[in-house]
């Protein structure tokens, strides 16, 4: 057991975790403005906008996630952190939209009349008064699309080929052939994705605590 | 794009609708896995939901434990610990076995935790009135608090059934002939990969769509509760966790 725990390993180890998260903070980031951008779309304005971002969203998320990784694989005949960063970007911007579109219903209609009465304009009621109460609504739906995100970049070593955590421990494995080695790396692998986002969902609860006044 | 030589052909799609009974098997595949994984996970979210809202700690902790574990570590892992793993101990599962226990597992911790807001939501003086008349806890949860949790339950419940339907997908990385895996060897035999996918997303649309409009129906319903109803702790419903987007 003791030839598992090595430094190359963890460094090799290691490795992989630093692709799995610059994939997933960065599919992240671009969701969130896509998402937030398409949530909005679909609850607050009307026409063709409207029913754009209502087909993107309703098409993208009742299509599952690993689809649109080959979709985007094939599409871009390539194997890079670039076709892995888009084909989460398409998924959780249309998984958000959806998350923001039902915060902000949940904020009821006498808060935009209200704060219309102020004097306030379209952009700052939504600015000031109805996305802070919409976040507060939304924080626990969001932090759990993060970590699906941060999960489910371990499809990536399987259809793409990146090396990320996922992929990295894989390799190891095939490394090693006892039951212990292989069960040990497993848990390992488990572990590692288990710290990461517990550590995010337990943040969330709190900061949802902290917003509710 | 759609001339004879684009990625969707006229050819590419006759070549598909001739070898229509494939994609339907995998179809019926995905349907079968999808409906016995959410059977079990049915089944372990209500044990857990209801364990994890006891007084009982030994009870509660391993429910925590159990929800903890499985809501953040993918999927995919724990698949391929049932398929790659589980083998080096001797242990051999079918990949269909695999496929239900898979989400059946993964999904069961979500169903708990929105069992458990569920049970939370219903005001504490009913468990109080159950006892008062001579139910044990587990039949008080089943016949009196459940019941009412019903209508807070059901939208987000709709939602992980949905999520449950769509990690099936997860069976194609590990050769589990269903529709994601005909899509992908169908079309890797052939590079016919334009009509393969589109018909793979619409298989998978067709049962996902329904169900996820019925969970946001259920829920604008909830959302339009009187306000009496929600929002207050201690009396009457409080309004549950927006569990819309996890998977």
């Amino acid at each position: 057991m003791k030839e598992l725990f090595t430094i190359p390993n963890a460094l090799f180890i290691l490795a992989g975790l630093k692709m799995t998260l610059y994939i997933s903070v960065v599919a992240i980031v671009l969701s969130t403005i896509f998402g937030t951008i398409l949530g909005v779309l679909r609850s607050l304005t009307g026409g063709i906008f409207r029913m754009a971002a209502a087909l993107y969203i309703e098409v993208v998320r009742n299509i599952p996630n690993l689809l649109w990784i080959y979709v985007i694989f094939v599409v871009f005949r390539l194997k890079s952190i670039e076709a892995g960063v888009i084909s989460f970007t398409i998924f959780t911007s249309a998984a958000l939209g959806e998350i923001v579109r039902g915060g902000l219903n949940s904020v009821g209609v006498g808060q935009w009349e209200a704060a219309r009465s102020q004097g306030l304009n379209s952009i700052q009621v939504l600015r000031y008064v109805i996305l802070p109460q919409a976040l507060r609504n939304m924080i626990p739906a969001i932090v759990s699309q993060f970590v699906t995100v941060i999960k489910d970049t371990s499809f990536l070593w399987s259809v793409i080929a990146i090396q990320e955590l996922t992929g990295k421990v894989t390799i190891l494995m095939g490394r090693y052939y006892k039951v212990s080695q292989v069960f040990a790396l497993y848990l390992i692998l488990a572990l590692v994705y288990f710290v990461i986002n517990y550590a995010i969902s337990h943040f969330s609860r709190r900061l949802q605590q902290k917003l509710t006044y | 794009m759609f001339s004879s030589t684009g990625p969707f052909a006229w050819f590419k799609w006759q070549a598909l609708f001739a070898d229509w009974q494939i994609f339907v098997q995998g179809f019926g595949y995905t349907l079968v896995v999808a409906i016995s994984g959410l059977a079990l996970a049915l089944v372990i979210g209500i044990i857990m939901g209801i364990s994890s809202s006891s007084n009982v700690n030994p009870l509660k902790f391993i429910a925590r434990c159990y929800v903890e574990f499985f809501q953040n570590t993918p999927l995919l892992i724990q698949v391929f610990f049932l398929y790659n793993g589980l083998p080096f101990a001797g242990i051999v599962l079918s990949v269909t076995t695999i496929g239900i226990i898979g989400v059946g597992l993964y999904h069961g911790a979500y169903i708990a935790e929105v069992v458990r807001s569920g049970i939370g939501s219903i005001a504490k003086g009913q468990l109080e009135a159950a006892y008062s008349q001579g139910f044990t806890y587990w039949q008080a949860m089943t016949h009196i608090i459940l019941p009412q949790a019903k209508t807070i339950i059901l939208p987000p419940l709709t939602n992980q059934a949905v999520n449950l339907i769509k990690n099936t997908s997860v069976l194609a990385v590990i050769s589990g002939a269903d529709i994601m895996f005909t899509a992908k060897s169908w079309s890797s035999s052939n590079i016919y990969y334009g009509p393969a996918y589109v018909v793979a997303g619409f298989l998978y649309f067709i049962l996902c769509y329904p169900l996820a409009n019925l969970a946001k129906r259920l829920e604008d319903k909830t959302n339009a509760m009187p306000t009496e109803n929600k929002n207050k702790k201690g009396s009457g419903m409080t309004k549950p966790d927006l569990t819309v987007g996890s998977s």
